[in-house]
């Protein structure tokens, strides 16, 4: 029963994944693929990793989705109706196949000759989780154990922003990104009125049960991301100007804390980000909580990209 | 193999594989850059599913998957996204310069859109 399942998930992954290379439309093709998001998220469930499928759910088929959308309507708009479709050379095509059939062949290959019995971790990450205070491993992997690659990531996602920011042109740098579509329809304003209040709610549990069950910062804070852009959309609350003082201390804010409780270890628990045992947790959970408005302002400010308004004065 | 044999680990291993050709595909295949980026993105989740499988498999202690695969998928996604949303703001900015939204060379005939 499990296996059928299985089989009927993987075969719709892999068709809507065909159905993405083949149509001609790109909005059709972004649609799909925010179904293929959902669907990976089951997918997630059934190999046992429910942080992932939530992290997938939100971030890889939402606001994924949504950056995509907006950037199909931005071209769409833009583009002279020149309606026929694109055509791929044929022999390049052949080749791309061929190449991308020897890629998936190859890594067809690798798992199937995984070795048995399997390595892992789970043991020596379950062995040492009392010191941590926490009863989610994972967590205790992305803030304990490995918080070094977390702590890089967060500094990878504001690099992105600036490196988003920097495509401002020059009149309009510091301004506001404008999101609010000229006429929202109703149901967006009535959603952007009524789901945030539970969007809050949800994210504010997450961060806390994160610790010792599935949830955490990314999935707190890309569900708040995605309730601030909801809000920006509807128009309900303009987006801050980029060179607000206060938006790029609390997006700097999560990361510097980190950092400070980072080297902090050197002088109380003898390393970078090591946490001295009896307050463990509690710094864990400060993090967490710094990084999640952190992550939640700077997905937001990704997807709604470079200013388009010039500063006010 | 016979199919009774095969796990789900094993199965959505493959399906990972199957994903990431196809999504190689639409990077090297397609002209349009926003269906590259939709392209990238599948490649993208077809490794992470591998790396799932990986993680399933080292099931151990009680855990339905080793923990630590799981926490740099999750780290993945996250610069995955992050990657797009800069992709994203290129092609938006190469458009608005341009009027294209395609690397290939322009079709003869065309001229390019003033910069507005």
């Amino acid at each position: 029963m499990n296996l059928l399942l299985d089989l009927a998930l993987v075969a719709w992954l892999v068709v809507l994944a065909l159905h993405v290379a083949r149509t001609g439309d790109d909005r059709n093709a972004i649609v799909a693929f925010i179904a293929f998001g959902l669907l990976l998220g089951l997918a997630w469930t059934r190999l046992g990793a429910i942080d992932v499928a939530l992290t997938e759910a939100a971030i890889g088929g939402g606001i994924t989705g949504l950056l995509l959308l907006r950037a199909e309507a931005h071209l769409r708009r833009g583009r002279q109706a020149d309606g026929a479709p694109r055509q791929g050379g044929g022999a390049k095509t052949i080749v791309a196949a061929l190449a991308s059939a020897v890629v998936a062949l190859g890594l067809g290959l690798a798992v199937l000759a995984f070795p048995s019995p399997a390595p892992t971790l789970a043991q020596p990450a379950l062995a040492a989780i009392d010191a941590t205070g926490l009863g989610n491993p994972v967590t205790a992997v992305l803030l304990a154990y490995r918080a070094l690659d977390t702590l890089l990531e967060k500094v990878v996602v504001l690099l992105a922003l600036l490196g988003v920011w920097a495509l401002t042109p020059d009149n309009l740098w510091g301004g506001a990104p404008e999101l609010k579509e000229a006429n929202p329809p109703q149901p967006l304003l009535y959603l952007a009125r009524t789901l945030p209040p539970f969007g809050v709610l949800i994210a504010v549990y997450m961060v806390w049960v994160g610790a010792d069950a599935p949830g955490g910062t990314f999935q707190a804070g890309s569900i708040l991301a995605a309730m601030w852009l909801l809000v920006m959309l509807a128009g309900l609350s303009p987006a801050p100007e980029t060179r607000s003082r206060l938006l790029r201390l609390l997006l700097v804010g999560g990361p510097a804390l980190f950092f400070a409780i980072g080297f902090l270890g050197f002088a109380v628990a003898g390393g970078f980000l090591a946490y001295p045992k009896p307050l463990a947790k509690a710094l864990i959970v400060g993090i967490e909580a710094a990084l999640t408005v952190a992550i939640a302002l700077a997905l937001g400010l990704l997807v709604a990209g470079p200013s388009n308004k010039a500063p006010a004065r | 193999m016979t199919l009774a044999a095969l796990d789900s680990a094993t199965l959505f291993g493959l399906c990972g594989a199957a994903l990431a050709g196809i999504g190689l595909f639409v990077v090297i295949a397609h002209p349009g850059l926003l269906r590259r980026l939709v392209g990238f993105n599948i490649l993208g989740a077809g490794i992470f599913m591998v790396f799932g499988a990986v993680a399933r498999r080292g099931a151990a202690a009680g855990l339905p998957g080793d923990p630590v695969p799981q926490a740099m998928v999750i780290t993945g996604i996250v610069v995955a996204f992050s990657a797009s949303a800069l992709a994203v703001a290129l092609l938006r900015r190469l458009f608005d310069l341009t009027g294209r939204d395609s690397l290939e060379p322009p079709a003869a005939g065309k001229t390019p859109r003033a910069e507005s």
